[in-house]
């Protein structure tokens, strides 16, 4: 059951890969299908165990998360 | 549903155009969060360098001024002794603050300028395609060092927050880092308590934050993170050099 939720604005997301480096739970992943119009593949969510600890927002350079926490 | 990590209204919605990874946004965002806590959005002015932050005007969400290069001391001296219950910042990177703006930084911590200074440390100069900086550290390959820097031609690297930290003048001095989410919570603390210092009028505050350049470095950002963390940090050890509030209370 997820505790957290991450939204990421994919039109500003660079595809770094610093917030994939930093979550412990490896709950995030950079796209294999999308491509944003600046050309890059953005940071997507691939799994449901998000504990909304914030480490992808912290580290993301373009301000381009949002962290929810689940009640 | 709570929403426990946002952006900062301190930010604007201007996309950055900085290099995918380039530490520069994190640092933005910690200032303008810093400012939105004290409540001193509309009472900060930005003094921007010449450099890869050369358009922080854009994304700050309060005044700011292009410097000269090397001169956001000076400038920043000018409108805190105009406005003096106005917020003053520069944010500068190496290139600016240690070679071409040593003198003003230099003065400007002397005097004790009640203002704080931003100190971006990348290593390297950035926007003019990855020359070696005052700060490149000895080996570090550069456009203008194609071998590695070599100490016996060009020289040692400069240490900004040791040196500064011999003068009077300085009431804060911390150098931070932001390769890690732990350290970026770090550098968020020394930023808001320099800002405070600022505020309470006690002197020249001065963050130092060792940072990333992916694009000139050649490497991922997430490789420049580990880099950052296997050979600036030993150059350049993080911690605090000055701290008189520190040292009233002992």
């Amino acid at each position: 059951m997820a505790k957290g939720k991450v939204t990421i604005n994919e039109v500003i997301c660079k595809g770094c890969g610093l917030c994939v480096s930093v979550c412990p739970k490896k709950v995030l992943d950079l796209s294999t299908t999308k491509i944003n119009a600046a050309g890059y593949n953005p940071a997507e969510m691939v799994s449901d165990d998000c504990i909304a600890c914030t480490s992808c927002a912290k580290m993301c350079p373009d301000c381009a998360i949002t962290v929810e926490k689940l009640d | 549903m709570a929403v426990v990590f946002e952006k900062t209204k301190a930010l604007t919605d201007v996309k950055l155009h900085y290099c995918p990874g380039c530490a520069h946004g994190i640092v933005h965002r910690l200032v303008a969060e810093c400012l939105e806590e004290m409540d001193e959005v509309k009472n900060a002015i930005a003094c921007v360098p010449v450099g890869c932050a050369v358009f922080a005007n854009n994304y700050f969400n309060f005044d700011a001024i292009q410097c000269a290069h090397g001169r956001a001391p000076a400038t920043a001296t000018g409108i805190k002794r105009v406005h003096p219950d106005k917020m003053v910042l520069t944010y500068q990177g190496d290139g600016d603050l240690a070679s071409i703006g040593t003198c003003e930084i230099v003065h400007a911590a002397a005097r004790g300028e009640k203002v704080t200074t931003i100190f971006i440390n990348n290593g390297i100069y950035g926007m003019t395609g990855g020359q070696m900086a005052p700060t490149t550290l000895p080996g570090m390959k550069a456009t203008t060092a194609k071998a590695g820097r070599d100490p016996k031609i060009n020289g040692n690297p400069l240490r900004v927050s040791e040196m500064l930290a011999t003068l009077t003048g300085p009431a804060y001095i911390e150098r931070v880092s932001v390769s890690t989410p732990a350290q970026v919570t770090q550098a968020k603390k020394a930023i808001k308590k320099a800002l405070e210092i600022q505020k309470q009028g006690l002197g020249f505050t001065f963050v130092e934050v060792v940072s990333t350049c992916p694009t000139n470095w050649g490497l991922t950002p997430v490789k420049a993170m580990e880099f950052v963390r296997d050979k600036m940090i030993p150059y350049y050890p993080l911690g605090v050099f000055k701290d008189i509030t520190a040292e009233e209370g002992k």
